[in-house]
């Protein structure tokens, strides 16, 4: 007995001691090439392998991202296991409290979510507010309702069922469509709320972009909404959506940047949903890459917490905002990328400023 | 002798390791459901709430259960007459012959497959049939993925029956022959009562399986968070909801999914010691 209890201490060491060795990743860099670690949000994450690639090839310093979705993104900051995280959806004041410190929000690109539907034949459908919230919310369920058919005199609407398809996973692409759909409806502000999940009073839910894009492409009569990233690059109907100031827009690169070029604060959190521009997209929102005001934490070196200023400064400069539209992202306008380089000098290493 | 004794240890901590990490996970599901208990009590089990939403947050059970219970049984009820009918092929009828070799090894080819292949061939061939026939106007929900899952179990529901029927004594056959039985009769009187208890535990140990399957589901029920109103209603399942849900859960809402876990270990662990039991008892 006494030898087996010698081989299970051994063994447990042995355990603790891998475990320990694992736990704290990005502190050990050192004076040794610094690499980058950062997690979160899927949705950006096609923009950021490509632009962390570049800024690879460019700079020698190499960035790995996990695309673990923006809930794993914030935990991973809050455990201090990545240099910064990545998120769809900002951190409100409770959320950041709830952080071990003060912690910022860099946007780094625009995204929309489009309203994809499945009628063959029937293109360039015009939705309002109104038919908006009939339609998820379940109150119109055929696609030639009389509410339909007056906005769409033009259009031949099938005596069909509607199918409204959901995502059935939490979701930053749910957040900015339930976020709208709260700003232009007030019936759904108090049934359904906005979130990355909802209590959905209608339709079914699929896994993903690529599920609720493959559910609206294999039913006739379906219809749901789709990150604009994954949306444009399949062939599926996509709706025109009026914006507050009564104009019907296309989900495109130029009117999703648009949306941003209204007012926000400075410290970029803000949804840019029913956007009062114009030309905007009303359902567009930034995503944004979150790290702590103050860098030196969990034994980081200086020179790590400035190698992960440079590359962030870096994701913000037109260098790499132009390939944003390459993948169908939007880049942000220039008084967003004034305001995020302002918040990046605000970043400090034991309390000096990192950047000038 | 230290060989023996050293080989002894080595057995005995393997296990140990297997029934610790056995332990640890039933111990971690029942910690991480504490807050949804906690919040929820026993209301947890029969709510048909799950709003998510900030400030409003209420979770129960209750669709997710009801879900599961009703695809499962009714794969089962739709695997029985294809299954019990290769079994009593494989192991009475065409015992040993060529084609019962062919057909054994096509059924353990069903097995084999993964569920998310048996997803993609429900989403994409049995969801259109279901449409083209006009049994539902989308294909998705509870009668779709009882369908899928019925092909699914049908393997572990006839291997097991088979190897019973198969082990059924000649000489009990060969006396009711000798009686004047005729095939028929020898097989439903004779070969299926005395093979009963194996049958019955291979059934349930096909519903075990049944119970915990999440992907070829989660494709094919809709995922929509409500009690199922009917056959071709949608619904979820409780390893439907965990799989979609957890990615961006935390808080209460991690807890409830956690404590949908524990149930719904619970359940497929009193459905397999049911099968074992009977199994047991008869066999």
């Amino acid at each position: 007995m006494k030898k087996l209890s010698l081989i299970i201490t051994i063994a447990s060491a042995a355990i603790i001691l891998i475990s320990c060795r694992t736990g704290n990743k990005p502190s050990g860099a050192g004076n040794k090439k610094v690499t980058i670690t950062a997690a979160g949000a899927t949705f950006p994450m096609p923009y950021y392998n490509q632009v962390f690639e570049m800024y690879t090839k460019k700079t020698g310093i190499l960035v790995t991202y996990g695309g673990i979705g923006s809930g794993g993104g914030i935990r991973s900051l809050a455990d201090k296991v990545v240099d910064f995280g990545a998120t769809d959806a900002y951190l409100d004041d409770d959320k950041i409290k709830e952080m071990p410190a003060d912690v910022i929000h860099i946007p780094t690109c625009l995204g929309a979510v489009v309203i994809a539907y499945n009628l063959p034949g029937v293109d360039g459908l015009k939705l309002t507010e109104n038919l908006l919230e009939g339609i998820f919310m379940g109150k119109i369920t055929k696609w030639n309702d009389p509410a339909i058919k007056d906005n769409n005199r033009e259009l031949k609407l099938p005596d069909k069922d509607i199918l409204v398809v959901h995502r059935s996973d939490g979701s930053g692409t749910t957040f900015i469509f339930s976020d709208y759909m709260s700003k232009i409806s007030p019936l759904w502000k108090e049934k359904v709320g906005a979130g990355k999940s909802l209590d959905w009073p209608a339709g079914i839910g699929a896994k993903g972009n690529p599920g609720v894009a493959g559910t609206i492409s294999q039913t006739k009569g379906a219809i749901g909404y789709i990150g604009s990233e994954y949306a444009f690059a399949q062939k599926i109907q996509i709706a025109k959506v009026r914006n507050s100031s009564g104009n019907y827009i296309a989900p495109s690169v130029e009117s999703i940047s648009a949306a941003a070029k209204g007012t926000i604060p400075d410290d970029t959190r803000a949804m840019i949903t029913n956007t009062d521009d114009p030309e905007g997209y009303p359902i567009s929102g930034f995503t944004w890459l979150i790290l702590y005001k103050e860098q030196s934490y969990a034994g980081r070196s200086k020179a790590q917490a400035t190698e992960t200023l440079n590359l962030l400064n870096w994701i913000i400069s037109p260098e790499a905002q132009e390939v944003t539209k390459n993948i169908n992202y939007s880049p942000l306008p220039d008084k967003v990328v004034e305001k995020a380089k302002n918040i990046l000098k605000s970043v400090t290493y034991k309390g000096e400023a990192l950047m000038k | 002798m230290r060989g023996e004794k050293l080989v002894k240890s080595v057995i005995l901590l393997a296990s140990i390791i297997v029934l610790l990490v056995a332990a640890g996970m039933v111990l971690s599901l029942m910690t991480g459901s504490i807050p949804a208990f906690k919040q929820f009590g026993i209301r947890f089990i029969f709510s048909s709430d799950w709003i998510p939403t900030r400030g409003r947050e209420s979770y129960g059970a209750l669709p997710f259960i009801a879900g599961t219970l009703l695809t499962s049984l009714i794969a089962l009820l739709l695997c029985f007459p294809l299954s019990f009918s290769v079994s009593v092929f494989l192991g009475e009828y065409f015992k040993d012959t060529k084609l019962a070799a062919i057909l054994s090894s096509m059924v353990d080819l069903l097995a084999g497959i993964p569920s998310i292949v048996y997803g993609l061939w429900g989403f994409y061939v049995l969801r259109p049939v279901i449409v083209k026939l006009g049994l539902s106007s989308q294909g998705f929900g509870i009668f779709t993925s009882a369908l899928i899952l019925a092909v699914m179990i049908i393997p572990y529901a006839s291997s097991l029956s088979n190897e019973v029927i198969s082990m059924v004594p000649v000489t009990l056959k060969e006396a009711a022959y000798s009686l004047g039985a005729t095939r028929r009769e020898v097989i439903f009187t004779v070969v299926i009562p005395s093979a009963s208890s194996g049958i019955i535990a291979s059934y349930i140990l096909a519903l075990g399986r049944a119970l915990g399957e999440t992907m070829a589901v989660t494709m094919l029920i809709g995922n929509a968070n409500i009690i199922p109103k009917g056959l071709f209603s949608m619904g979820n399942t409780m390893a439907s909801v965990i799989a979609n849900q957890f990615g961006e859960a935390e808080g209460l809402k991690l807890s409830s999914l956690i404590a949908i876990g524990l149930l719904l270990f619970l359940i497929t662990g009193i459905v397999n010691y049911i099968g074992k039991a009977v199994m047991k008892r008869l066999g």
